[in-house]
């Protein structure tokens, strides 16, 4: 991938919503990757934790948007608890979905989801899944 | 019939494992001699020194062997304990079966190792047999020191040596001391200004009384030894007579000729009598003698004309002063590496490509452009500037294989002085690894990150080109996996740290080691970090690879107490293991004088009662004299022996195996 680094990208609007929303500052990760190492599904990540980080570091927010990173990510916080920089990549990735979701923009419809699906998964699974997915 | 003691240690199972060293002793005893014998755990211990010096007192020993590890280790040790049992230290040898028997051998039912510690132990006592009791020769000290540099580090080795008590001469080729710290605007991790921290030990240097500083001087020639040197200081005229000149500075006001200005690094020009920098030590102006329509074609003058004291003549020349010194400390420091040879990078091709000393000069409030950040081509202020890291370093092929070590703290240094001095631009940084090992480094560089907003990106630069007036920088950030490209309006190149040119040349005039890289050799990397193989000579800062200023100082200070420590007493003791020639057979050959790579060796002539000279002998000069038996090796006539190691020593060991 060739991208084009500019000041305006780095320090555009939509990053410093996304910093003031999370509570996060970008700057501080190094990227050691200890959170891509730890994460438990980083395996299904299109873009593993660190390198969202990188990502949006850059100010490329529009590839962490299009990759599925933010939806898999199930806020376990391993990532948080291992960060010697004390950063929080679910916190980011909280922040990317609340952009979403904040314009009403639902990553599931309930009504598709197969009512078989609803009778028999969990009730928490079902609340956290929809605070989650659905605006 | 001597009285001979020998000890065999085991060092713990270094030895013990492969050789039997109870054995060795009793097989030892056996020889004519040889009155008394043991082994023992650990020789060097000091229970094992105390058995040693009461064995001596108690068996009357007159020369004492001692089989362990290699006389490199211990043999001091050992020689002094027996100095303290009252014998003549040099009646104390040592024979290794460590490190040349035990430690080769796997054998462990013993039986190689015994025999062969058996034989070496042998051929060291028969060899002992012929010892002659030697004295440590003794060495006047002439208590003055050269310190080579006047850069951070030589001025520093200088007021400590000076603050000691001793006379210093501080040589530097340029008109003013100071070197490259003086080109720098702030020094990192504390961001205090150079010129505030180093002009003060300037100032301090001139007006010591203890220090002679001879700017625009360089060092021709140097002979002797520790503690006598004799060395030729070429004097370059300054055509301003520095006795009387005021420092007023009427002339360089009125010179009419301009050229470039080497300390502003192409930045400015400058007058063809000039100062390198406004707080110049000694603030002195010197002619720049090519550049001068006067010196060169008798026209113009206008200088003396103005020179209220009368101060300048036209018709100075370079002179050759003679100094004797008994220290030399060598602080040259380094130079960087021309960017033009790397040619994608358009250093010298686009003209708002500098290199990271150039925006230290634009940084600096006494700079070309008075501390703003402005690029050379048109005078803008750049909105977007990126830096380059290992520009020629760690790049085997096209530059050196080693880190420049200083060029990542530094390279965090101008983001935040780019930062603090325009607020909104933008500056990206291109890196390999990031070395921030130091106190409050690493902590400085993050503050770069976190804190001044530098954009790091790890991967190289692979092309900069122009478009539009802009400078397009290609290179990669492997942390995202991807191509990136910068428009930026300036483009700062980290430039690998060389050698001085011409620090080969000097190395041989003083007779000191360097790498291929022509870094000054230290003699141990650890152990004897700013001494060169050369007694007498010091190594201070750059000179001997790249290092940040507190390194540089803290060796112009451990230097400066090497000095001191030499300087401490009248005399200095030197081994006595020397050449010595045999009057009555030396011939006049010359041909140690050939082989000796110390130049120890002298014509000496006889003369007889009138003063006429019948006979040339060769004679060796002990204090320079290594004991390193080339000589002995040399001469035809075999009338040079080494003491200790004498021929007749030698062969009386092999003829024992």
């Amino acid at each position: 991938m060739k991208i084009k680094l500019l000041k305006e990208e780095i320090e555009s609007a939509s990053i410093h919503h996304l910093q003031r929303i999370s509570g996060e500052d970008l700057k501080k990760c190094y990227q050691c990757g200890n959170c891509s190492g730890g994460c438990p599904v980083s395996y299904e990540m299109e873009i593993a934790p660190s390198q969202v980080m990188r990502f949006l570091q850059l100010g490329k927010i529009e590839e962490v948007m299009k990759a599925n990173s933010m939806w898999v990510c199930v806020g376990c916080l391993q990532c948080y608890s291992r960060c010697p920089k004390g950063c929080s990549v679910a916190a980011v990735l909280e922040g990317l979905r609340q952009t979403v979701l904040r314009k009403g923009e639902d990553f599931e419809k309930i009504s598709k989801i197969p009512m078989q699906f609803l009778k028999n998964a969990p009730q928490q699974a079902i609340v956290c899944g929809f605070r989650k997915f659905v605006s | 019939m001597p009285r001979i003691g020998v000890f065999v240690c085991q060092c713990g199972n270094n030895i013990a494992a492969t050789v039997d060293t109870k054995k060795v002793a009793e097989e030892m005893k056996k020889l004519p001699g040889v009155v008394y014998t043991c082994d023992y755990k650990f020789m060097c211990s000091s229970p094992g020194q105390d058995m040693l010096r009461q064995a001596i007192k108690e068996n009357k020993l007159d020369g004492l062997i001692v089989s362990a590890c290699s006389p490199h280790m211990h043999e001091k040790t050992f020689r002094k304990a027996a100095e303290a049992a009252g014998l003549n230290p040099y009646q104390c040898e040592i024979t290794n079966i460590r490190e040349q028997c035990s430690w080769v051998h796997h054998d462990t039912t013993k039986a190689v190792g015994t025999v062969k510690s058996i034989d070496l132990t042998r051929m060291t006592i028969e060899r002992l047999k012929k010892n002659r009791p030697l004295k440590k020769i003794k060495i006047p000290v002439k208590k003055r020191a050269l310190v080579i540099g006047g850069g951070i580090a030589g001025i520093q080795a200088a007021l400590d040596i000076a603050d000691g008590g001793r006379e210093v001469i501080l040589v530097e080729k340029e008109p003013s001391i100071g070197g490259n710290m003086a080109r720098l605007s702030e020094t990192f991790p504390t961001m205090d200004c150079s010129q505030c921290i180093l002009t003060p030990k300037m100032v301090e240097a001139e007006l010591n009384e203890n220090i002679t500083l001879l700017t625009y001087s360089e060092v021709e020639k140097v002979d002797g030894y520790i503690g006598n040197f004799t060395v030729q200081i070429k004097r370059k005229s300054k055509f301003v007579d520095e006795e009387r000149c005021t420092g007023c500075g009427e002339c360089i006001e009125k010179c009419p000729f301009k050229t470039e200005s080497a300390f502003e690094l192409g930045l400015a020009k400058r007058k063809v009598i000039y100062t390198p920098f406004p707080q110049s030590v000694p603030n002195v102006p010197v002619i720049d003698a090519p550049n001068c329509p006067k010196i060169q074609k008798d026209k113009c003058g206008a200088c003396a004309i103005v020179c209220g004291p009368k101060c300048i003549d036209f018709k100075m020349e370079d002179k050759i002063v003679t100094e004797e010194v008994g220290a030399i400390v060598v602080a040259t420091g380094y130079q960087l590496m021309p960017n033009e040879r790397f040619g994608e990078y358009g250093y010298g091709r686009i003209k708002d490509v500098i290199s990271g000393m150039q925006f230290e000069r634009l940084a600096s409030s006494s700079g070309p452009t008075g501390g703003e950040i402005r690029r050379p081509s048109d005078g803008k202020v750049p909105q977007n500037v990126v830096f380059i890291q290992c520009v020629g370093s760690r790049d085997e092929k096209k530059g050196v294989s080693y880190c420049s070590k200083v060029c990542c703290m530094y390279t965090a240094k101008h983001t935040m002085l780019y930062k603090h001095k325009v607020h909104d631009g933008q500056s990206y940084v291109f890196y390999m690894d990031i070395r921030s090992g130091g106190k409050r480094y690493e902590e400085f560089v993050r503050k770069a990150i976190e804190h001044d907003d530098a954009m790091y990106l790890r991967g190289r630069v692979s092309r900069v080109y122009e478009k539009d007036g802009k400078v397009i920088v290609q290179g990669a950030d492997t942390l995202s996996g991807s191509q990136v490209e910068i428009e930026a309006d300036m483009v700062v190149l980290a430039t690998a740290i060389v050698s001085r040119e011409g620090a080969d040349t000097l190395a041989q005039k003083l007779g000191i080691g360097y790498d291929k890289y022509k870094f000054y050799n230290e003699y141990h990397p650890k152990l004897r970090p700013v001494e060169t193989v050369t007694a007498g000579i010091f190594l201070a800062g750059t000179c001997m690879g790249p290092m940040d200023i507190p390194e540089s100082v803290a060796q112009g200070s451990a230097a400066a107490s090497k000095v001191l420590a030499l300087f401490s007493a009248d005399e200095m003791a030197r081994e006595p293991i020397t050449a010595g020639v045999n009057k009555t057979t030396c011939n006049a050959c010359w041909d140690c004088v050939t082989a000796c790579p110390y130049s120890a060796i002298e014509r000496e002539s006889v003369k007889d009662r009138q003063g006429n000279i019948v006979k040339w002998l060769a004679r060796v000069n002990e204090g320079v004299c290594q004991g390193c038996g080339v000589c002995v090796a040399a001469c035809r006539s075999k009338s040079v022996d080494l003491r200790g190691y004498t021929d007749e020593q030698v062969f009386a060991a092999i003829n024992s195996f």
